[in-house]
């Protein structure tokens, strides 16, 4: 044992003093301490806020689409060479040639078949679709010229969006010399006009990049998430309240806490190669489904939702439950009567948070063939679909410079759909928490 | 002070008067183990009809856990063990076929830091009628709410706030609150749990109150740690110490002649 030397009491003075001495350099490290913070802090907001403004510089444009407006006059030589009025023949139609004409009527000194053709490529092969269900839903437009607005092909609205450099040589552009002078003499004309997007949000995926649209995508990603939250939420709940309130604490139950706390952390694609070998293989259900991706996305989230479903009722106080036991409440009352519905702000909180991140997960849906080039909206979990972080990965991987623009958009999109999650599960948490 | 051998040999003899005539409760042998600790040991207590007993020793002396052995809450403890022979009404209320639930509706409970639902007033009251089915009708569990919180004391205060949470209410509110709850299932026994142990003395006074009116009806055991409070409400003091009952007997004579070494120590405040 230490021998204790009993000193002489320092004077108040001189206590103060060094009191004094040693609180200057206390609040320098407060100090300190308080700037890594502020470091800290200051550099994520940069971090985000730069995320944010590419995002928001690069797609942004794509929520408007330039067109072209064109004087089609509907020959009906052209349609309906026999004059039959035939569906069958108005649908098989040559309305390529329509288009044709009306565009070497306003630039009839282009000549050469090479010319003609870059000419022919400046509107979208859209407009022949377009043409094509005019005159099916109303014959009566043969014979007669109109003046229609058609979207311009990506490479033009990529020009007029200022996202070619005519600086560069000729030779290194998609978009030539010929093609600007035709752009501008549209442009003189009145002939073209910027409109807001609506087919990127109307349609499903396209080769073309003006007629490509993330609906397809976030249609997909709606039913995955529906799927996911009709069986990953009553599921999570139910196992975080047996394992809180009922289970026997002994070495098994451990074992699957312990469990569960892994699976949280097990990586994504593995629980898409769980889906293709349990769901598709075993269960013979359809590839490229949003059921299926629904599912996994449903395992994938069930720890998360079983884990802040049990710090939820962790947190509500014993004492509230002694109350209702005390009373003569039974153990399944005490629970649905007081502890869930303390509880349930803290489980949608942690569910919505789950959902936000099964909401952007790519990986499993490769392995289950979500991963598609999917044109038609799907009607049904059933039919093959995509989702959006996955249409964001196809297009980021396409070449054309439009869909460079789409990427971001579709990025936007699913950003604005995750902090609207986030929102919701703030507004939920302030909306039904209590004070006791 | 700590207890030396001899004295440990002296507390399994519990001294004074452990039974009484007319016993509406009757703990004989009662033993409560945590896991490997020893909380009670070999306690005999009987709890009279329509009496208040009180509970007294120094903290960690398992006066607390008795009282949760009387309404089996420590059956929610996963560790607690209890063993030995408790009657309520002559009925063993362990035994197998015994439902916990009815045992808790018969045997009511207040406990230490006032726990309102964080539900309306009327709603704490008429949670306990309700789970059990008391009331035939919204008329019946209204009188049945209104009666509760008139007994104990609150209903003029609250009369035009019944819809508010109860967990508005002040805390010696909150406390009468919740005794209303417990009342309003009818039970034959209170237990009470340091009940004024977070009250102001005028609130712990309006519940003393209370207690004395409420004995024409239940049974109530108190524990405390007031032996003011012990003196004032209660026939019958117990004093527990390391988990033995040492001494019981009439309130007044455990507190001005205590028959053992340590009840006077301890209510002469030289330990505890």
């Amino acid at each position: 044992m230490a021998e204790i030397n009993r000193k002489e009491l320092k004077s108040a003075a001189e206590t103060r003093k060094l009191v004094e001495s040693s609180l200057r350099s206390r609040y320098a490290r407060e100090r300190r301490f308080q700037a890594y913070g502020i470091a800290a802090v200051v550099a994520s907001v940069a971090f985000v806020g730069f995320f944010f403004i590419t995002i928001i510089a690069q797609g942004h444009t794509a929520f408007f689409q330039t067109y072209v407006k064109l004087d089609i006059d509907f020959d009906p030589v052209v349609i309906d060479p026999e004059g039959g009025r035939e569906p069958q023949a108005l649908s098989s139609a040559n309305y390529q040639k329509l288009v044709k004409t009306s565009l070497e009527k306003l630039f009839p000194d282009v000549s050469g078949r090479s010319d003609k053709r870059t000419l022919n490529s400046m509107v979208s092969t859209g407009a022949i679709y377009e043409l094509r269900d005019l005159v099916l839903a109303d014959a009566s437009l043969i014979g007669k010229t109109r003046s229609l607005w058609f979207p311009a092909d990506d490479e033009l609205d990529m020009y007029f969006k200022g996202r070619v450099d005519v600086d560069v040589d000729e030779t290194s552009r998609r978009f030539n010399d010929k093609q600007v002078l035709w752009a501008e003499s549209l442009r003189e004309q009145g002939r073209i006009e910027k409109r807001f997007n609506t087919i990127f949000f109307t349609s499903g995926d396209s080769r073309d990049p003006e007629l490509s649209g993330i609906w397809a995508a976030a249609k997909g990603s709606f039913f995955m998430l529906l799927v996911t939250i009709v069986i990953a939420f009553p599921m999570g709940v139910a196992a975080a309240i047996y394992l809180e309130e009922f289970a026997p604490k002994n070495r098994w139950v451990d074992l699957i806490e312990v469990n569960i706390n892994n699976l949280a952390a097990v990586p994504s694609i593995i629980f898409g190669l769980l889906g293709l070998a349990v769901f598709i293989n075993f269960f013979s259900l359809p590839r490229s489904a949003p059921l299926v991706g629904g599912l996994v996305l449903a395992l994938m989230t069930m720890p998360t939702v079983i884990i802040a479903s049990r710090s939820a009722i962790k947190a509500v106080p014993p004492s509230i439950r002694e109350a209702a036991l005390g009373l003569g409440a039974s153990q399944v009352q005490t629970v649905t009567h007081h502890v869930l519905p303390l509880a349930l702000p803290g489980m949608l909180t942690g569910a919505i948070l789950g959902l936000a991140r099964a909401l952007g997960e790519t990986a499993p849906l490769l392995m289950i063939g979500m991963v598609a080039f999917i044109v038609d909206i799907p009607q049904t979990p059933l039919d093959p679909s995509s989702a959006l972080p996955v249409q964001i990965y196809l297009w980021a991987d396409s070449p054309e410079r439009a869909f460079v623009e789409r990427t971001s958009a579709a990025i936007i999109v699913l950003l604005a759909f995750l902090l609207l999650m986030n929102a919701a599960a703030v507004w939920l948490r302030s909306r039904f928490e209590r004070r006791w | 002070m700590s207890a030396d051998g001899s004295e440990l040999g002296e507390l399994r003899r519990t001294v004074g008067q452990p039974t009484v005539a007319d016993p509406i409760f009757t703990v004989r042998d009662c033993n409560v183990h945590y896991g490997d600790t020893h909380a009670i040991k070999d306690v005999s207590l009987d709890i009279g009809r329509g009496e208040v007993i009180s509970l007294i020793g120094p903290s960690g002396c398992g006066k607390s856990t008795f009282l949760r052995c009387l309404n089996r809450m420590n059956d929610t403890i996963d560790i607690a063990r209890v063993t030995g022979d408790i009657r309520l009404d002559g009925e063993d209320i362990y035994a197998r076929k015994v439902d916990p639930v009815l045992l808790r509706a018969r045997v009511g409970m207040v406990f230490q830091k006032p726990n309102p639902f964080p539900k309306s007033i009327y709603e704490n009251v008429a949670y306990g009628p309700r789970i059990h089915g008391l009331a035939r009708s919204r008329a019946e569990l209204d009188d049945i709410v209104y009666s509760s919180l008139d007994r104990a004391g609150l209903y003029g205060e609250v009369k035009d706030r019944m819809e508010e949470p109860g967990t508005a209410l002040s805390g010696g509110q909150q406390q009468r609150l919740c005794i209303a709850r417990t009342i309003s299932v009818n039970p034959e026994v209170i237990l009470m749990d340091e009940p004024c142990s977070a009250l102001d003395p005028i609130a712990t006074a309006k519940i003393e109150d209370l207690m004395e009116e409420l004995r024409e009806n239940f049974s109530i055991a108190i524990v405390t740690h007031s032996m003011q409070q012990a003196a004032r409400v209660s026939q019958r003091t117990a004093y527990f110490h390391l988990g033995y009952l040492v001494e019981v007997g009439e309130t007044n004579k455990v507190f001005t002649k205590p028959l053992h070494r340590l009840t006077e120590d301890y209510v002469t405040g030289r330990i505890g």
